[in-house]
């Protein structure tokens, strides 16, 4: 799933960033603290990350390693597997019109909303584009059935604009990444949008000012004072989104539960794939070498916001 | 002329907002309304159109009933992993954020990063490599399998982590230890108290992540009486007429849903969640926002 899922992130980003500053600072002990308190303090969360976080990727790695056909060849098999390329060129074509759009209506619907002079209407705008949020998971995708169903969507005229006539027109293999993507856009842009705008309110209301004494227009203002005070935000969700986008299972998976739906296969997206030859096949291996590859991308994307976060904070 | 430009801005800028209001609330609109209409009516009728109440009662009653009241077991076990893991989540997370807040011992930093990067990296990257750990640990099939991956819950560490920092200041601990409170009681009876925010905060987070989580029980659960409502949707797809028509043949006493049964069915599985959203609206932007107002 989850490409929605990176709506629980964002906070999580912004106090990461704090954290690596936190963590920074030397460990020194309050007075009269017990070390042993400490640990019993965390030994749940410890015992859960160890066992649900560590050793599931050991294992994992175990399994890549320890293929019948010797060391490696778990991910020859997997890089081999005629389905390999097409998933990810699949995610590919999904995450750049997905990334380019939402970076794109994200800064610029949460520029507008900040211009809007009347606060109370600018935060029902928030609101209505944050409520899809709630309907992340197999939810979206259904309501998106119905939306992308010429016969009876409330879009019908669009999607005729667009000679759609039926559906299995609208949901052709060919139109199956811009689907996707306005699925992600629709439930994730909400949150985001909430998210860039806190940090637009964090910017010094003098700032604004002098920038409008000096003659600069509204839109001259969003542009050259207000965006780059943003950047950091906007490298921050499209890092996030990449790491989620390469994860992609929920919306092909329910998609594909249409039977019309012929256009998706069980293996439309990497993670589909490994699932697919880990149940079908029992091909455990190959699915945990394909899994160890999406778990590298997530992992160098973390990483580097982790350390990015150290870069920030000398600002 | 000058003014003229401006008031031309404006208005595209709020020609914009509306297009993209419309974008996301219509589907939730149309969602609301189609219970009340027949599969006919959807077809016929203006998209906008408010049915009957006794068509959304008629169509309510058909799909609680389908199929021996399977939307029911569905959210009986929504219910049980979600509110299982959510309090997992909270137990193990509300002392450890604590403890790495406001308490020192080796190895504290350590875990603080592998915290951070846990958290970053999705979690669905996770799903797979769990599958093959827990089908080995023997839990398959036990609702085990969904709890325990749900009460791992890295971003309500840091949560609280960051709530603890920002909110209780360390001498005030520390008064109370040179009075001679013990660990425990520190934590219970002072640290806990003040936390009552963050932990309704997790919890709804967890609540939330576990409630709408569909990778993880869709590789966990292989039969109707564990699905949870998520995987309950998408068997649901498949006896729907119109995205199903093959399994659909005139005089067969199959049950047959339609589009309005799938749309109620939607409605029934998000209401937990977006009851949350609507009446803890706050308090989650305040999450998210956990790091983006305090710079």
């Amino acid at each position: 799933m989850s490409v929605p899922s990176a709506t629980a992130v964002p906070g999580a980003g912004a106090s990461a960033r704090r954290g690596s500053r936190a963590a920074g600072n030397r460990e020194r002990a309050p007075a009269g603290t017990s070390r042993t308190a400490g640990y019993f303090f965390v030994a749940l969360y410890v015992a859960l990350l160890l066992l649900l976080g560590i050793a599931p990727v050991i294992y994992a790695i175990y399994l890549a390693l320890s293929d019948s056909g010797g060391l490696g060849s778990a991910f020859v098999n997997a890089f081999n597997d005629y389905r390999f390329v097409p998933a990810f060129e699949h995610i590919l074509e999904f995450m750049l019109i997905w990334l380019v759009s939402q970076t794109i209506f994200v800064v610029g619907l949460t520029l507008m909303l900040h211009n809007l002079a009347a606060q109370r209407v600018g935060a029902t705008f928030r609101f209505v584009f944050y409520i899809p949020g709630a309907l992340a998971g197999a939810a979206s995708v259904i309501v998106w059935l119905f939306m992308l169903d010429p016969s009876a969507s409330p879009f019908a005229s669009v999607l005729h604009a667009f000679g759609y006539k039926q559906f299995d027109n609208t949901i052709a293999p060919g139109n199956l990444p811009m689907i996707f993507a306005i699925m992600a856009f629709w439930t994730g842009a909400g949150a985001w949008i909430v998210v860039m705008y806190g940090a637009l309110n964090n910017i010094p209301h003098e700032l604004i000012e002098c920038a409008q004494m000096d003659g600069a227009n509204a839109f001259k203002t969003a542009f050259w004072i207000k965006l780059p005070l943003i950047r950091k935000w906007v490298v921050y969700m499209l890092v996030l989104s990449f790491a989620a986008g390469t994860q992609l299972f929920v919306e092909p998976t329910v998609l594909g539960s249409a039977s019309l739906g012929v256009g998706v296969s069980k293996y439309w997206s990497p993670n589909q794939l490994a699932w697919f030859v880990a149940s079908q096949y029992d091909q455990v291996n190959e699915a945990a070498a394909i899994s160890l590859v999406l778990l590298v991308l997530g992992l160098a994307v973390a990483a580097l916001l982790v350390w990015r976060g150290r870069l920030f904070e000398v600002e | 002329m000058a003014q003229s430009r401006r008031y031309g801005l404006q208005l595209v800028g709020i020609v914009i907002l509306l297009v993209f209001t419309v974008f996301f609330f219509v589907p939730i609109v149309w969602l609301f309304l189609a219970p009340t209409k027949t599969d006919g009516q959807l077809l016929t009728e203006s998209p906008f159109a408010f049915g009957s109440f006794s068509t959304f009662a008629h169509t309510l009653h058909r799909i609680v009933t389908y199929s021996d009241y399977s939307l029911l077991i569905w959210l009986k076990n929504s219910a049980i992993y979600s509110f299982g893991g959510t309090a997992l989540a909270v137990i193990a997370a509300i002392p450890a954020g604590y403890a790495l807040a406001l308490t020192h011992f080796i190895g504290r930093r350590v875990l603080l990063v592998i915290t951070l990067v846990v958290m970053i990296m999705p979690a669905t990257a996770l799903v797979l490599p769990l599958f093959l750990e827990i089908n080995k640990l023997g839990l398959y099939g036990t609702i085990w399998a969904l709890i325990l991956p749900f009460g791992f819950f890295p971003f309500g560490v840091y949560l609280t982590y960051i709530y603890f920092s920002a909110t209780i200041p360390k001498d005030l601990l520390a008064a109370a230890r040179i009075d001679g409170a013990g660990e425990w009681r520190v934590f219970w009876h002072i640290a806990l108290p003040l936390a009552k925010p963050i932990v309704a905060l997790v919890g709804f987070f967890a609540f939330v992540a576990s409630w709408n989580n569909f990778f993880l029980p869709f590789v966990m659960t292989y039969d109707n009486s564990q699905y949870p409502v998520q995987i309950g949707l998408q068997q649901l797809i498949g006896s729907t007429a119109s995205f199903n028509p093959a399994n659909y043949t005139a005089g067969s006493s199959v049950v047959v849903l339609h589009r309005p049964d799938l749309a109620m069915a939607v409605i029934i599985a998000i209401a937990p969640v977006l009851l949350v959203f609507l009446f803890a609206q706050r308090s989650l932007v305040s999450g998210m926002l956990a790091g983006a107002t305090k710079e």
